[in-house]
Formats: C-alpha cells, structure tokens, sequence
C-alpha cells in the first residue's frame, strides 16, 4: 500500500501544527466559532449533540495493522473505548475534546494518517472498491487513481470552498462495489484500444435529491486525469448553487444545466487548462502504482474441509473470490446480530490488525457497508483466521444479508438527525436472525437514515428506512428496490410511514411477500423489479 | 468608490496606482477604466479581451465561504493578467494562503489582519500538492526532477 515520503509526511505534520495554532486562538477566544468552524470542518471535526465527533480519512479505505493499532489507541485514549467505521470508509469517534484534538491530530500523523477534508465544502476522502487488488473482476488495481487524486485535492486552494462539500469514488471493474454512480464524481478505469483511460460520471448523490450521474466522457486519457477533474471541479465551483444548501451539490448543478450543457462547460473548461500545467507527469502515476504491486501470493490449497458447518457457513456468506486462485479476501462483519452497524472496540480493532498482520500481508479495507475486509487471504489459513474472529465476536456470517445493515448514527449522536437508526438496526437485526429468516432471504441490502440528508443511503437499499420526525414523534418510510451496485437504482417509497415497530413488522411483510413470489434464483431486488411494487403496497396497507 | 483602506496588504513591488474601480457592469462601458470590481457572480471571461487596460482587479467576498473568487482569479491570471488583484471583503488571515496560491497579490479584508499570523499562514506549509496561479512545482513534479 502507499507510503508517505518526505514530502507527504512535512504536509501532514504542518497541518497539525496549522490545527493546533487555530484551535488554540479558538480556546482564548480569538476566533468566533463561525470563523473557526470552517477550519475544524476541514480537519474533520464537528460539534454534535453532544461533544465534538473527530473523523479520520482511511485514503481508499486501506489500512495497515499499525494503523489500525493507533487508530484503537486513540479509542482508548481520547474516547471511550470505540470507534465507528463509516459509509465513506472512513472512521470517526464520538467522545473528542476540542483541548486534545491536536494530539490525536499528532498521534494520527505518527502514522501516515490525519483528518483533513474528512468535512467542510471540499472534497473529501476518495473512496474506491474495497476489493481493489484482490478481485478476481477488476481491470487494474483502482486504488492509484485515487493516490493521484487525493494529492491533487488535498489542500486545494481553488476547491476548499466550493458550494456543498465534494465525494469522488473509483473503480476498476465493471461490478460497482462502491456507488460509484451515486458520487458527484465517479471514475471507472477503462480500456479503450489497448490503452487505459478514465470514464467521468458526474452529478450523482443521495441526500434529499438522490440522483444517477450520467457519463459525461467514457474515455480521458490518464495523462489528462487530474486535468479533467480540475474542469468538472471548476465549473462547479463557479455556478453551483450557493443561494440554498440543500440544492448546492453538483448533481442539482448537472440536472439543471442538463448534462449536455454541463459537458459543454467542462469540455471548453478542459481546453483552456490542457497546457496549462495541472498534469502530474505519468512518471508519478507509476511510482505510486509500484506501492500496490500485488503481495508475494504463494501456491497453496485451493480448497476447503467443511466439515464444521459454522465455519463453511461463514466462508460462504463472508468471503470474496480472489484473483489468485489460492486465496480469497475475507469479510469481518462489523454487524453482530443487535449490534451497532459500523463499531468496533479497541480490542476488536487491535485483533483485526494483528490478524491481517498474520493472515492478509498486512493489510486492511474498510467497506462503505462498514465492514473490515483482509483482501488476501490464503485458503489454507482461513479456519484458523475464522476460529480466531469467531473467538472475538467478530465472526457474524451476514455478509450482504438483511442484518448486514447501513445505519447512520441517527438521534443518538447526530444534531441533524430526526429519528434514531441505531435502535431500530439492532431490532431488525435480532427479529431476522433470531426467527431463521434471515438465512431464508438471501442477498438484501438493508439501509437506515435518520433524517432526509441520507447518510444510510436509504435511497440505495433494496429495502430503505428514511427516519422523519412527525409532528415530535419518530416515524419511519419505507422504501423499496434501491440499488447502489452497477445497476444502480433509487428505491421508491411504498407509502404512509411506520412507527418503529410498525416498520419492523413492515420489513417482516414485505419479506414474506417476496419469498412467496420468488423465482428460481431470484434476489428480494429481482422479484420487486419483476413485479412491481403494487403487491407490496396491498401487502403493507390493504 | 472603493478607498484603498488601511487595512490594505499588498505583495506587489510596484507603486499603488490611484484607481477607482468600476463595478463589471459599467466596465464595458466605460471603456478607458483600468480598474474593477468583479463580485462573485460575474463571469471574468468577459473582461479577457480588455485585460490590457487593466491594473487593478478587486474581487469581491461578501462572505469568506463564498468560493468563486478564487477561480475568477485563477482564470485571470491563466489569461495572462499581470496586474493588481485584490481579495476585497470577508478576507480572513485563514484563507490568505489558498487565496494567494490562485494569483491574489493584495488583500483588503474588512477586518485588519496580524502581520505575525499572516506571516505565519503564508509559509505554513512547505510544499504543495497541485498547480495554481503562483507557479510553484507541486510535488507530483518536484518528485521527478
């Protein structure tokens, strides 16, 4: 995985020092919170309900054991024993103290981490697939792509105060594992006439305008990446909306220009800045390419013993076919049944990291769907690496099923949020797994927010749970057929919302219903998409 | 109309001309202004074919998160513009470096700025990652020689 040279390093290190000279004026006083606020926002930091909550950038979501090491130190150290992985790979605490941010700040740095633009109206940490390196579908190992990105937007001084804050994902594989099409921009590497360039998707998100990016160039070239980026940033910069927040992303910006005219705009953009410098020179592309060469894969058994069911459970439900026939990449749930989606305990974090250090060449991902993945996993050594999961709480063979849910933080730590998701993802979660159904059901992807800005992509679940607040009581809508996959799909809602067991027993009918219509081989999402969601409203309101 | 203030930072070697700045709209009209004050509405383009006149170009920030100056400035000084540009407004000491970086020589903020914190956020960090209007190599090029 990348390294830090010098350079990255001297950057990182002032911008901990730059945190720590404006947190300091901040205490005495100095600055006002409205003129302090931008700058916290860009190192991650915000004020919540109830103490400020500190997100950390996991670049692409890859970690190594040392980091993850620090990053449960700093559970320990500066919170209360946890941390919580989210949606952008990324991972935050909820306990921070404004006095001790810069030492976390400085602890972070010690190992080639920080927070920066992990908030604000900037463009924030590059997400990627979480398989990268590993799967047996990609093209090319994504995860360069977004090392070249994430140099180019760190600290950028045109983009740091763009209308609305800026998500950008990449990808090298035709199956989408990171909503790709659900980020202002998404890039999927490609292949043209023998050559690799970049396909631009721009204008996608969720919140409370969810939107598809539309392809606005299926092919530019890797030496004009960056310039490219540059162009769609920059016309964003200048005619997003600023006038309301809630219109001020680059998808409102695209459907309302049109995708045509915004193209235009980029493209005439484009022409101006060609020669104008911005390009990194493709001689870096592949000195950072050499940091993902792929780890010394050995030869070993490709197949199983079985004979435990537990453990063949788990490998079924929690791992990934590999590009190397000998190993495959191994999913921990971070989704115990009636658990928090997304936590883990500095112990937990510890064992992850000293596992992947024993089993995946030292390396980790953090999913979107916030699990942990140890990418290289041999073959031969996943009984073990089981046995020790399973020992730990970690072994929950729900990958992808109904208890593998997203959920936000929801009321119980987010100023934003209208209703709690957490309680109401635990209920789900113990309902389906105690009553077998959830081993009947198969792949469905479950998704909770807790208010309408959808940070547990509600939109995007085969099932989604928006929370709304109803005249001061907590009710929730139910939605149906969403996908965030490469068939990406926004889900409808079904009708008049639910209170909180009402849509847990909603969740129970819909269910039903689809395991009475199934077809050989069909998913929840199939079967809704073949016939419609008319049955399931007369399920849930006849 | 705009007073050169007290609070005037410069980064220019040459001597302030006296300008008064005219407001975008009436610039093409007035068509011998050397000096003007674009807000962040206004599309810079426009002013391309008359950049020869110019000395002076303030842009306006009513409110510090208000971006669009920057790229108006970074256009401008793309286009080839040599002359004065100043960040007028709700300039804070915070934004300075990112504000040089895309081309502004000279800042005039609503609130006077700490010479020491100025100093200090300008050579706060030692390098930078990508290109702007001050010409600095960014390290993607300083790794390769």
């Amino acid at each position: 995985m990348y390294q830090y040279d010098s350079y990255d390093q001297a950057m990182v290190d002032a911008r901990v020092e730059e945190f720590r000279d404006a947190a300091k004026r901040r205490l005495e006083g100095k600055l006002t919170e409205d003129q302090f606020k931008p700058l916290r926002l860009m190192n991650g930091l915000y004020l919540q309900l109830h103490a400020y909550m500190l997100r950390v950038a996991v670049p692409y979501g890859t970690l190594n054991s040392g980091q993850m090491h620090v990053l449960a130190d700093i559970a320990d150290k500066y919170d209360r024993g946890y941390g919580h992985f989210t949606t952008r790979q990324n991972i935050q605490y909820n306990w921070i103290k404004l006095e001790e941010a810069g030492d976390l700040l400085a602890d972070l740095a010690k190992v080639e981490m920080h927070a920066i633009q992990t908030s604000g109206n900037c463009i924030r940490n590059i997400s990627s697939d979480h398989f990268a390196g590993a799967a047996h579908d990609e093209l090319v190992d994504p995860r360069p792509y977004a090392e070249i990105l994430r140099q180019w937007s760190s600290f950028h001084p045109e983009f740091s105060y763009l209308p609305r804050k800026f998500k950008i994902a990449v990808i090298a594989s035709d199956t989408d594992r990171a909503a790709m099409r659900l980020h202002d921009i998404g890039i999927q590497i490609v292949k043209k006439d023998g050559e690799l360039g970049a396909a631009f998707y721009v204008g996608g998100g969720m919140g409370r305008t969810p939107m598809i990016a539309p392809c606005i160039r299926d092919f530019v070239p890797l030496d004009q990446l960056v310039t490219y980026s540059e162009a769609c940033l920059r016309v964003y910069n200048r005619y997003g909306r600023r006038d309301n927040k809630y219109k001020a992303r680059i998808k409102i910006l695209v459907h309302e220009l049109g995708k045509e005219e915004y193209t235009r705009q980029v493209e005439e953009e484009f022409a101006h800045m060609l020669d104008s410098g911005v390009e990194p020179p493709l001689a870096e592309l592949e000195r950072i390419k050499t940091f993902f060469a792929d780890p010394a894969f050995a030869d070993s058994a490709k197949t199983l013993d079985r004979t435990d069911p537990d453990f063949a459970l788990w490998v079924d439900r929690n791992t990934h076919r590999h590009k190397h026939d000998s190993y495959v990449s191994a999913v921990i749930s971070l989704k115990p049944v009636g658990g928090i989606p997304g936590d883990a305990t500095a112990e937990q974090m510890h064992l992850m990291a000293d596992l992947a250090k024993k089993y995946s060449f030292d390396e980790m991902r953090v999913m979107h769907t916030q699990n942990i993945v140890l990418p290289h996993v041999a073959i031969a050594d996943l009984h073990a690496l089981w046995t020790a999961l399973d020992a730990a709480g970690l072994g929950t063979p729900n990958l992808d099923q109904v208890g593998d849910i997203i959920a936000c933080p929801g009321l119980d730590y987010c100023s934003l949020a209208n209703a709690r998701s957490i309680p109401l993802a635990q209920k789900i979660s113990e309902r389906f797994a105690e009553n077998g159904k959830q081993d009947t059901l198969g792949d469905l992807k479950l998704k909770i927010s807790g208010c309408i800005n959808a940070c547990g992509h509600h939109h995007a679940g085969h099932i989604g749970i928006l929370g709304v607040d109803k005249k001061g009581v907590e009710n929730y809508q139910l939605s149906l057929g969403g996908s965030e996959a490469e068939d990406t799909a926004l889900a409808k809602i079904t009708g008049r919302g639910f209170d909180e067991a009402g849509v847990i027993d909603a969740v129970d009918t819909v269910t039903d219903l689809y395991l009475a219509e199934r077809e050989e081989g069909e998913r929840f999402l199939d079967t809704y998409r073949r016939i419609g969601m008319t049955p399931f409203k007369e399920a849930l309101y006849d | 109309m705009t007073k050169p203030s007290s609070n005037l930072l410069r980064f220019r070697e040459d001597t302030q001309a006296d300008h008064t700045a005219v407001s975008f709209g009436d610039f093409s009209e007035q068509s011998n202004a050397s000096a003007v004050r674009i807000e962040p509405g206004d599309d810079v383009r426009e002013l391309l074919p008359q950049l020869e006149q110019l000395a002076l170009v303030e842009v306006s920030f009513p409110v510090f998160g208000d971006g669009r100056g920057y790229s108006s400035a970074r256009i401008l000084r793309e286009a080839g513009y040599t002359g004065e540009l100043r960040a007028v407004g709700d300039v804070l000491v915070d934004q300075i470096a990112y504000l040089k970086r895309c081309g502004f020589d000279a800042f005039d903020p609503d609130q006077p700025l700490d010479s020491g914190d100025v100093e200090a956020a300008l050579s706060r960090f030692p390098e930078v990652y990508q290109a702007a209007a001050d010409g600095a190599r960014f390290i993607g090029k300083l790794r390769h020689g």
